[in-house]
């Protein structure tokens, strides 16, 4: 199996949201992906952004200023 | 070939849609769909162009613009989904079966429509909207630009009337999205419908609508959205609360490189050039012994739209002379507006509608000019 790593989830209500959220990333080189929503996670969108748990705390207040809300928060093993 | 029918739809279009549109088909996956790279390219590129639209129409956000397969599509979720039986509802004479055909509908179902009528060249006869309105009155719904005389409605004017009872301002901007300054906040535009193949100049298949933040429209459609596929009900968040299943990603991608195009060249000076032109096909026209123009050509605001008759002579004939003789492609017969069509007295004639855009030129002008003073003699 694939060696697990944890990782900090965004989810969001709409797929618009979660572009926003990538663009505001790309933008502002905060590292992360958008990866389909794993089945234990509950979201409207079927779109989350992944980060690097431990990377999370550097971004967040930036992430929080954004102005896209997201919907959940959640930290994962993936 | 000379083709003066961009108001049915635009023939040339920015050298970078067609390109956008083949490399859309190469590339895209479906939007909101997952997250391998195919589908989040869609996702990109979609959300790309609902803030390009958001810009163009100074909305205040991208997600209260969502994507439909043309203006009808839009005004048919906007008129279907926003009223219920006992409400009044104002519009005009001026519109397009697309706004009409859903209000008569609406009627049956148990709303009241009243039309604004308008004078003799058309112009819509503002004077009457207090004493159209009713307790019940819930929206005004109202073309920006004639198809048939090109009149351009006075949003400014609408939109006080509309603001001092707290009335819905829904608007048809079918003939001047991405021809006209559009501002939804400056005349507190409720809904904006538009589609993406006139004067944006997009692909047809594309269009939409913007609703105002805090608004909420029944969908036309339900099904897939890529999101809460677990409840039973449609998402209600925007722009996928109006949006059900595929979006037309590819038709999106032409219509966000035609955005870009009249992002840099500019919606006024693109929109001067067609005016120019339509302006001096219209004063040569109405100097043709035996032409009649239809329209208010003294306003200092027009979509590229000239409208004529010669004589008495059938539309449907003369605008298949222009073609067959001339090779000039127009538009004949009636225009899917059959309110006006009955004020201007021109329903059984109809009327030939010469429309312009940014890529004719004057030579083409002159030679439709040349056609109607021959067709008149």
């Amino acid at each position: 199996m694939r060696e697990k790593r944890e990782y900090i989830l965004l989810t969001f209500q709409t797929t618009s949201e979660a572009m926003a959220m990538e663009r505001f990333c790309g933008k502002r080189e905060i590292p992360g992906r958008l990866i389909p929503v794993p089945g234990e996670v509950s979201a409207g969108c079927g779109l989350a952004w992944r980060m690097p748990a431990e990377e999370f705390p550097v971004y967040e207040t930036a992430i929080r200023d954004s102005g896209i809300l997201p919907e959940n928060r959640v930290r994962l093993l993936l | 070939m000379i083709y003066l029918d961009n108001a049915a739809t635009s023939f040339y279009r920015p050298p970078g849609v067609e390109r956008a549109v083949v490399e859309g088909l190469r590339t895209l996956g479906n939007s909101g769909r997952g997250a391998h790279e195919p589908t989040l390219r869609a996702s990109r590129l979609i959300y790309g162009a609902r803030e390009q639209l958001a810009r163009l129409f100074h909305a205040p956000d991208a997600s209260r613009i969502a994507f439909t397969c043309n203006a009808t599509e839009a005004l048919n979720t906007a008129i279907l989904g926003l009223f219920s039986p006992g409400d009044h509802v104002i519009t005009t004479v001026s519109e397009h079966n697309s706004v009409l055909r859903p209000l008569y509908e609406m009627e049956e179902r148990g709303i009241e429509v009243t039309y604004l009528a308008v004078d003799e060249a058309g112009r819509l006869l503002y004077d009457k909207l207090e004493e159209s309105r009713t307790e019940h009155t819930r929206a005004v719904v109202v073309t920006h630009a004639s198809n048939l005389t090109g009149n351009v409605t006075d949003l400014g004017r609408v939109s006080e009337f509309a603001g001092k009872y707290g009335l819905l301002l829904i608007v048809d901007a079918a003939q001047t999205a991405g021809l006209l300054t559009i501002d939804v906040e400056k005349y507190s535009i409720d809904v904006l419908c538009f589609t993406g193949h006139k004067g944006l100049m997009g692909p047809q298949g594309t269009g939409g609508l913007y609703v105002r933040p805090g608004l909420s429209v029944r969908p036309l459609k339900t099904g897939g959205s890529g999101s809460h596929s677990y409840e039973r009900h449609h998402p209600s968040v925007m722009p996928e609360a109006l949006e059900a299943g595929t979006l037309n990603s590819h038709g999106i991608a032409g219509l966000s490189a035609a955005l870009s195009f009249i992002g840099e060249a500019g919606v006024t000076e693109l929109h001067e050039k067609a005016l120019g032109l339509a302006r001096r096909f219209a004063e040569g026209a109405g100097n043709i012994r035996g032409v009649r123009l239809y329209g208010d050509y003294a306003a200092a605001e027009r979509a590229a739209i000239v409208t004529l008759n010669i004589g008495g002579e059938d539309s449907a004939r003369v605008c298949d002379w222009l073609w067959e003789d001339y090779g000039i492609c127009v538009r004949g017969g009636a225009h899917c507006a059959p309110l006006l069509h009955r004020a201007l007295k021109t329903g059984k004639q109809g009327a030939v509608r010469f429309s312009f855009s940014c890529y004719n030129t004057k030579e083409e002008v002159d030679l439709a000019l040349q056609a109607v003073r021959k067709l008149s003699e």
